[in-house]
């Protein structure tokens, strides 16, 4: 225990915040946008008329919510140069790199959780509001647009920030494609300085201290969302 | 496309020559199976006496409750499995340490354990909220009974909060299970593992996650209609 | 201006309306009436096709509500509706909720749709509350902005659903107040109330319904001394006495 030298954390501080946490949060904060809008999208299908893109959707969700994550970033790490293939007709799968592939991966998967809290958003807000927007005169896009997706997504503000600290989380099993997220960065100082220890239990308070702030704010952001209607 | 599917692959041997991938694929569902096990017992545990110390008042153990779950709560999954495999041995007493490191089976016992305690955080929780959600009316009638506060707990509060909390004790299960893929990076030899070893030696990428999925669906449903079944049986006890 | 032809509608099982014909001409100012499920709020929200029904048509001013082909949103701008639960728009100002569907829907410049917006506001009396947010204002308030809302869009015909009876009884003679001013203007009203003073002192026409159908319509005076049905007697005694 006396053998641990905490000076290799001051010395790789710059990489592995710098790139390391660079990288962990530019994946989050992508996800976060690219899911909540594609989610937004799977919720407004699951109440189409039509049963083809209602089933989709169901299906789309369904499935990302059973299946682990790191599952699913193996299939689509293998899947995309052949999907990419196909779409652009080229001879060979074409190749992609992991970083694309995360990306991808984790806007994806956190989409269909996203969704479901879009969802109940959307079906906490009265009947009686839509009815005033179509009495208006008020289209369809239009009544969604102005009246129900402004406040549904105020109602779940808090539900959507725990969700990104979720993925902010989550992040974290871009280890199983070697991408040098925060976890990934100390590993390989580790690895090379052989201070495993050290570089460890410094990325953990790391992950705590953002992660704890982060729930604290969203508690504080609940007790304001709830008050006004 | 430029792939050649072949589901014959699962009944060929695999490199050792010891079993199919087939069963290689059982075996890691197996360990997935057995490890998400031992872990919910852990998590439902270690959950349950957390879960009450943040109901009973006595601010001392609210205290460390809250400590506890905020701890495993913001800590990544995967670090906690890190810090149980890698850094624990490290900390630990000399000998204890390296007894620790020359285990064998040292992931799988680390997984369940990570797993476990990663999850009983969450439980806490939803035994917590379980616990709330009653008027205090029923803790006063047993307490009017003669009963004392912890045969309260043991014969009125904790029966009607696993009853109710079922289906969020539900999903913490199927969580639990999706969650044991994470301990690939601890060596666990688990399902998703497998699966991965079946597509570096065949090539054969789309077949073994294939096969994989198909597996998760399916213990998916089994612990869902497993759930529905204790629903049935315990909906007049509300 | 309104044509409703033998309207019948049913939720799965339950008949709600039952072959109920009724007429509103230009001008006119209709009371419907009657006990607590007698299908009253139904009808008037099959007038401008927020509720779809089986059987009958209904015409306004000469389109067809019931048929596939009608353009709907362009029917409702000429149809106005008050909602008992006021539903304004609670992350929008009085302004905003005013203009929303003058820009949207009539495509108004934002100028011209704040100066209607703040003429209507005088006329409803709420000029000074323009910025302020729905959660901010009382239940009478909220409602005389939700006429105003309704009256943004130049309607021909305005539907009121139980306007007053989500209100306090101390509210409720302000929100009356206006839409006795708006009747006395020619505005073509058919209002869904208990409010029997209301009928009195502005309608010219009462409708009864009861069980899902309209049992009568008769000019008020009439309704009031001698009703032609048994029901409608004894409504009318049990108003009487309250």
């Amino acid at each position: 225990m006396s053998d641990l030298d905490w000076d290799v954390i001051t010395r790789s501080l710059a990489y592995v915040l710098a790139d390391g946490l660079g990288f962990t949060m530019k994946l989050t904060v992508t996800a976060t946008l690219g899911g909540i809008v594609l989610g937004t999208f799977l919720a407004l299908m699951r109440q189409s008329r039509l049963a083809i893109i209602r089933k989709f959707a169901e299906i789309y969700v369904d499935t990302a919510r059973s299946l682990p994550l790191i599952l699913v970033i193996f299939w689509i790490y293998f899947l995309l140069p052949y999907f990419a293939q196909w779409v652009t007709s080229a001879p060979r799968p074409v190749s992609i790199d992991a970083y694309t592939s995360a990306f991808v991966t984790f806007t994806l998967f956190e989409a269909a959780y996203f969704a479901e809290i879009v969802r109940s958003g959307l079906r906490g807000i009265k009947r009686g509001q839509i009815d005033a927007g179509y009495s208006l005169g008020m289209r369809y896009p239009q009544v969604m647009t102005s009246i129900v997706i402004p406040q549904a997504f105020r109602n779940m503000l808090p539900v959507l920030a725990t969700q990104t600290i979720v993925l902010f989380q989550d992040s974290s099993l871009v280890y199983v494609l070697s991408l040098t997220d925060m976890l990934g960065a100390a590993t390989k100082v580790a690895q090379r300085d052989g201070r495993l220890v050290e570089m460890y239990l410094f990325v953990t308070v790391v992950y705590f201290a953002i992660s704890f702030t982060a729930s604290q704010l969203v508690q504080r952001l609940q007790s304001r969302v709830a008050s006004p209607r | 496309m430029s792939y050649d599917w072949s589901w014959s692959i699962f009944l060929q041997p695999t490199l050792d020559g010891s079993m199919s991938y087939a069963e290689l694929l059982l075996q890691g569902t197996g360990i997935t199976v057995v490890t998400a096990l031992l872990g919910w017992v852990i998590a439902l545990a270690l959950g349950t006496i957390v879960g009450i110390m943040r109901t009973v008042p006595v601010p001392s153990l609210n205290c460390f409750a809250r400590a506890y779950v905020e701890v495993f709560r913001n800590i990544p999954l995967l670090m906690q499995l890190f810090l149980w495999y890698f850094v624990v041995p490290e900390l630990l007493p000399e000998g204890l340490g390296n007894w620790l490191k020359s285990l064998h089976y040292g992931s799988f016992y680390m997984a369940f354990i990570g797993l476990g305690v990663y999850t009983s955080s969450r439980v806490a929780e939803q035994i917590r909220a379980g616990i709330k959600s009653f008027p205090p009316g029923q803790t006063n009638a047993a307490l009017a009974l003669g009963m004392t506060l912890p045969q309260a707990y043991r014969h009125v509060l904790l029966p009607r909060t696993y009853i109710t909390m079922l289906p969020s004790l539900t999903s913490e299960m199927l969580a639990i299970i999706k969650n044991t893929s994470v301990a690939l990076t601890i060596g666990l030899a688990e399902l998703t593992a497998q699966a991965r070893a079946m597509q570096e030696y065949t090539f054969h990428v789309f077949e073994a996650f294939t096969a994989a999925t198909l597996i998760y669906f399916a213990l998916n449903v089994i612990v869902v209609q497993l759930s529905r079944m204790i629903e049935r049986r315990t909906a007049n006890k509300i | 201006m309104i044509s409703i032809k033998s309207i019948s509608k049913s939720y799965g099982a339950v008949r709600v309306l039952t072959d109920c014909s009724v007429s509103v001409s230009k001008g006119d100012v209709m009371v419907v009436c009657g006990p607590s499920g007698s299908g009253k709020s139904t009808l008037i929200k099959c007038v401008n096709g927020l509720e779809p029904f089986d059987k009958g048509t209904i015409e306004v001013n000469g389109a067809s509500v019931g048929d596939p082909k009608t353009d709907l949103p362009t029917l409702r701008r000429s149809v106005g509706m008050v909602f008992q639960s006021f539903e304004l728009f609670p992350h929008m100002t009085v302004t905003e909720n005013l203009c929303l569907a003058q820009r949207k829907v009539l495509k108004r410049p934002i100028e011209q749709s704040r100066k209607r917006a703040l003429e209507l506001l005088q006329r409803v009396a709420m000029q000074g509350h323009a910025d302020k947010y729905p959660s901010q204002l009382s239940g009478g308030q909220q409602q005389r902005v939700a006429i105003a809302r309704a009256l943004a869009m130049d309607p021909t015909v305005m539907l009121f659903d139980e306007p007053t009876s989500a209100l306090d009884p101390e509210m409720v003679g302000e929100v009356l107040d206006v839409m006795v001013s708006l009747a006395k203007d020619g505005m073509t009203m058919m209002v869904v109330t208990h409010e029997m003073g209301f009928a009195k002192q502005v309608a010219n026409w009462v409708v009864f319904m009861d069980a899902g159908r309209v049992i009568e319509k008769t000019p008020t005076d009439e309704f009031f001394r001698q009703p032609s049905s048994e029901r409608a007697k004894d409504f009318v005694c049990s108003i009487a006495r309250s």
